[in-house]
């Protein structure tokens, strides 16, 4: 896979304040890349600056093997789906769609050839001549991302498109990203602060916090193998436990030692261990390898959420089968279960 | 153009000469006296001894804030109960009359001012029917009478307005919460209305108040030659005495007694505003 | 009963208060039209004013200044004006906010003092008074009620959409004509027709920038209107009939385009 975005140390300071710290990351041809981090990370920040919206403070974007920070918004082959989609209020759908196209002073037969190809691929034919203002959020959001797509950009950027959206378009909406991504075959930056949606539509996720990167991996990768507490906590829930890695596949956490399947760590280096709920089993006290107590239920649909108690923490449990409160039990869970993690940075 | 902020440039250059140095210079010029050469200039407080020693000026002065101070009470008194009809009138009729009411406002002072002298002087419209009576003639023209009816006349459609907008987006869900809660309509109209519509009365002062105390058409037009306000004075310095240096420190003098006004209007405002929640809340415990 | 009195009273009092703005209005334009040079007695309808009025070269010179500087002041404001508000809406808020403290000063200052503060500038220039130093002047007054009309509007929009715009390959020129000035136009209409207002009505500013005997209506009423002169009302006559069309125009025409809309 070709390359076609890299970015080199970027810094971008804004009244005094850093927002972003020295990213550097490389983006390939044909990826769902998304960009998944609290609010306030500094994701957006990172995709105004490929759009060029913003100029970097310190450091340089590649786009196609060329530094493009001098490159006026309008010049790079990028397009943008915008938050609030900002489509222009006083054209018909058509129009809207349509605009870059005649910017570029195209032909009026292959202006519609395009568009009609482009309403058929977001799912809106017949609806050319509506005014915006008619349209449901779903709507205008298609519309938003055809008129993106039309120009036939290398790079599309989404900056939290769903946001606006119930939960079930959003769901939707998702799904079909996806496809179109997959239909059209280009690059696709998606900031979110859904990890969810994270999740569903990535091929890679950069996790960022406080204009740091935190992780970058398939969501696989990211989900179990989180790299550092933050990723772990902002990626699904998790039990972090503090531990003592003493040399590959042994580990000690909990006053005990287990076997584990990592490796590569220092002898004695302190480490945090992650245990998702949905790893960890109610099982009876004399097979558990760690014991407690049951402190709550909680019926979540599809499962029980169990908090167990032990003389030193306490573990949250994601089962199907429901226990009692206050009853004794045993926890149960493998080898490959146990995630460990370098101890966070300070900064 | 690289960038949208680069369209604003050229006016903030513009803004700085038109309206920031001649500010400047009518500062410079209180603080200085006609004798000094432009490159030498020499602080001196002596323009404004001048003004505050001399009684005749103090009169006028005193003049200008009477008839200002009577030319706004006149307006709050006229024109709320106007903005107040108007406000419970419905759909076009509302729009109608609220256009009446402010349309002799884009109407050329001067001209508006001016229509007055036939009716007011002592062979015009009211002397003449006085006279069909057996009165008169009464002298009208040329009084402090003539001079705040002027006024009056000009600034009243911008005390109408202005307690207008604060009365109609009033939510009248607070004027029957009022009902509701047991008060009679002259209960809710002292105790909601009237204090929620203050704002809007405050506005309205601000608008009479300034005009009416640095006018200088209407004295002169109504009020005759003798007749000499804060204005005026202004005009007479600049225009036939020459007197650049003594006018700028007379102007500076209003601006301060304006913005003075102005500032104890708001604390007013803003004073009585808590004062009614304090001891609203004081009743209620 | 209570009701209809209440009527009564409300009807009576707007009555009345429309009787004292209008009666000296239309009583100047009655005896505009009157025989004699008398402004009370009715001598029988003659257009003698009139004829006078444009026979009288100071008067005429007096009302193409006046337009003229109107029309110049009002497209040069409004075009200024309106680039200035989009500037400042992408502007950094110290910067936007010390420009409009600076702009509020024509509108909060008494005339008068904005008046003299442009007479000792244009003079202690040394550029000569008369047309060109009123022009300056009503440009001067006038760019802040544009400013102050459009930015409030500029405020409502998406903030992305001119970046959209840019997005989709439009240059920043092509955004702003193309996407931002289509939007906020009624804005932009509505800050040139203020400024087109306060320019034929302003008195006190030409009054002291101008010089060489250059005079608009305003200056030639305020000098003529020591003794009566029913020229003065045949002057008053036109500009009120003017003013008149054109705030029914305002008020009316965006009516109409309502009810086509709505018939659309």
């Amino acid at each position: 896979m070709r390359k076609i975005i890299e970015f080199h140390n970027i810094v971008k300071e804004f009244d005094g304040q850093l927002i972003l710290r020295g990213i550097n990351l490389d983006i390939y041809e044909n990826e769902f890349v998304t960009l998944l981090g609290p609010s306030g990370c500094g994701k957006t920040t990172l995709l105004r600056i490929l759009g060029g919206f913003l100029e970097q403070t310190q450091g340089e974007v590649y786009f196609d093997g060329i530094e493009i920070s001098k490159v006026p918004a309008y010049k790079r082959e990028i397009n943008t789906v915008f938050q609030k989609y900002a489509l222009f209020p006083h054209m018909d759908v058509y129009d809207n769609i349509a605009f870059g196209l005649k910017i570029k002073k195209q032909s009026k037969d292959i202006i519609r050839q395009k568009v009609e190809k482009m309403l058929k691929l977001v799912g809106l034919e017949g609806y050319d001549h509506r005014p915006i203002t008619t349209l449901s959020g779903g709507q205008q959001q298609r519309v938003a991302i055809a008129r993106a797509l039309v120009n036939e950009p290398m790079v599309l950027l989404l900056d939290e498109p769903l946001g606006a959206l119930d939960l079930k378009l959003r769901k939707e909406m998702q799904i079909e990203l996806k496809k179109i991504q997959k239909e059209v075959g280009i690059t696709f930056i998606y900031v979110t602060h859904d990890q969810e949606e994270a999740l569903t539509m990535s091929d890679k996720i950069v996790v960022m916090n406080d204009g740091e990167i935190q992780q970058i991996g398939s969501p696989t990768d990211v989900y179990n193998e989180p790299e550092n507490e933050f990723v772990a906590k902002f990626i699904g829930e998790s039990n972090i436990i503090p531990g003592v890695m003493l040399d590959d596949y042994r580990v000690v956490f909990h006053d005990k030692e287990f076997e584990c399947v990592d490796y590569g760590f220092d002898d004695n280096e302190e480490v945090d261990i992650v245990i998702r709920p949905e790893d960890l089993d109610i099982v009876t006290t004399d097979i558990g390898k760690l014991h407690g107590v049951v402190k709550s239920i909680t019926f979540k649909g599809v499962h029980y959420e169990i908090e167990v108690e032990t003389d030193l923490m306490t573990f949250k449990v994601h089962t199907t089968d429901n226990s009692e409160i206050g009853k004794e039990v045993g926890l149960h869970f493998f080898p490959e279960d146990i995630h460990v993690m370098s101890k966070m940075r300070a900064y | 153009m690289k960038s949208f902020r680069e369209l604003s440039y050229p006016y903030i250059v513009w803004a700085c000469v038109m309206i920031g140095i001649p500010m400047i210079l009518i500062i410079l010029y209180a603080f200085t006296q006609s004798g000094n050469s432009v490159t030498t200039f020499t602080f001196t407080i002596e323009n404004f001894l001048d003004f505050f020693n001399d009684s005749v000026f103090i009169q006028v002065l005193m003049q200008s804030l009477k008839i200002a101070l009577i030319t706004t009470v006149l307006c709050i008194l006229i024109g709320y109960p106007a903005a107040f009809f108007v406000s419970r009138m419905e759909g076009r009729m509302k729009a109608t009359i609220f256009l009446l009411l402010t349309m002799p406002m884009w109407i050329n002072m001067l001209v508006r001012t001016y229509s007055w002298i036939s009716i007011l002087s002592d062979s015009g419209l009211i002397n003449t029917i006085l006279g069909y009576l057996g009165i008169g003639p009464i002298q009208l023209l040329y009084t402090d009478f003539s001079v705040s009816l002027g006024m009056v006349y000009n600034f009243l459609p911008f005390m109408i307005i202005s307690i207008f907008n604060s009365l109609d987006k009033m939510d009248k869900g607070l004027l029957e919460a009022s009902a509701d809660l047991g008060a009679n309509k002259v209960q809710t109209f002292l105790r909601v209305m009237l204090p929620l519509s203050l704002p809007g009365v405050i506005t309205g002062i601000t608008l009479v108040f300034l005009p009416a105390v640095s006018s200088f058409v209407i004295p002169k037009l109504l009020g005759g030659g003798q007749y000499v306000l804060i204005g005026n004075l202004i005009e007479t310095q600049f225009i036939s005495v020459g007197e650049w240096h003594f006018g700028s420190a007379i102007s500076l003098v209003m601006t301060i007694i304006i913005m003075i006004s102005m500032y104890l209007t708001k604390r007013v405002d803003k004073q009585s505003a808590s004062d009614s929640v304090a001891s609203g809340g004081g009743r209620i415990w | 009963m209570v009701k209809w009195r209440g009527k009564l009273l409300s009807g009576s009092y707007l009555g009345l208060i429309l009787l004292f703005f209008y009666l000296p209005i239309i009583i100047m334009i009655v005896f505009s039209f009157n025989s004699s040079r008398s402004l009370t007695i009715w001598n029988g309808f003659s257009l003698e004013w009139y004829e006078k009025l444009f026979h009288s070269e100071d008067m005429m010179q007096a009302v193409i200044n006046t337009f003229s500087i109107a029309i110049l002041a009002t497209a040069i404001s409004t075009v200024v004006g309106t680039l200035t508000a989009v500037g400042l809406s992408k502007s950094k808020r110290i910067l936007r906010e010390c420009v409009l403290a600076l702009n509020d000063l024509p509108m909060l200052n008494p005339d008068i003092v904005t008046a003299i503060g442009l007479m000792l500038f244009f003079t202690s220039l040394r550029i000569e008074k008369g047309y060109v130093t009123m022009l300056l002047a009503h440009i001067a007054f006038c760019i802040p009620y544009v400013i102050l009309s459009v930015l409030p509007k500029l405020r409502t929009l998406d903030p992305n959409l001119a970046e959209a715009a840019m997005d989709l390959g439009a240059t920043p020129w092509q955004a702003l004509m193309k996407v931002i000035i289509p939007q906020i136009i009624p804005a932009v209409i509505s800050g040139a027709l203020i400024a087109f207002t306060m320019s034929l009505d302003d008195f006190v500013i030409s009054y002291f920038v101008t010089g060489n005997g250059v005079s608009n209506i305003s200056i030639l009423v305020y000098t003529m209107s020591k003794r009566i002169n029913p020229t003065i009302n045949a002057l008053s006559t036109i500009l009120v009939v003017m003013i008149t069309v054109v705030l029914i125009l305002i008020n009316v025409v965006p009516l109409l385009r309502k009810k086509e809309g709505v018939a659309k």
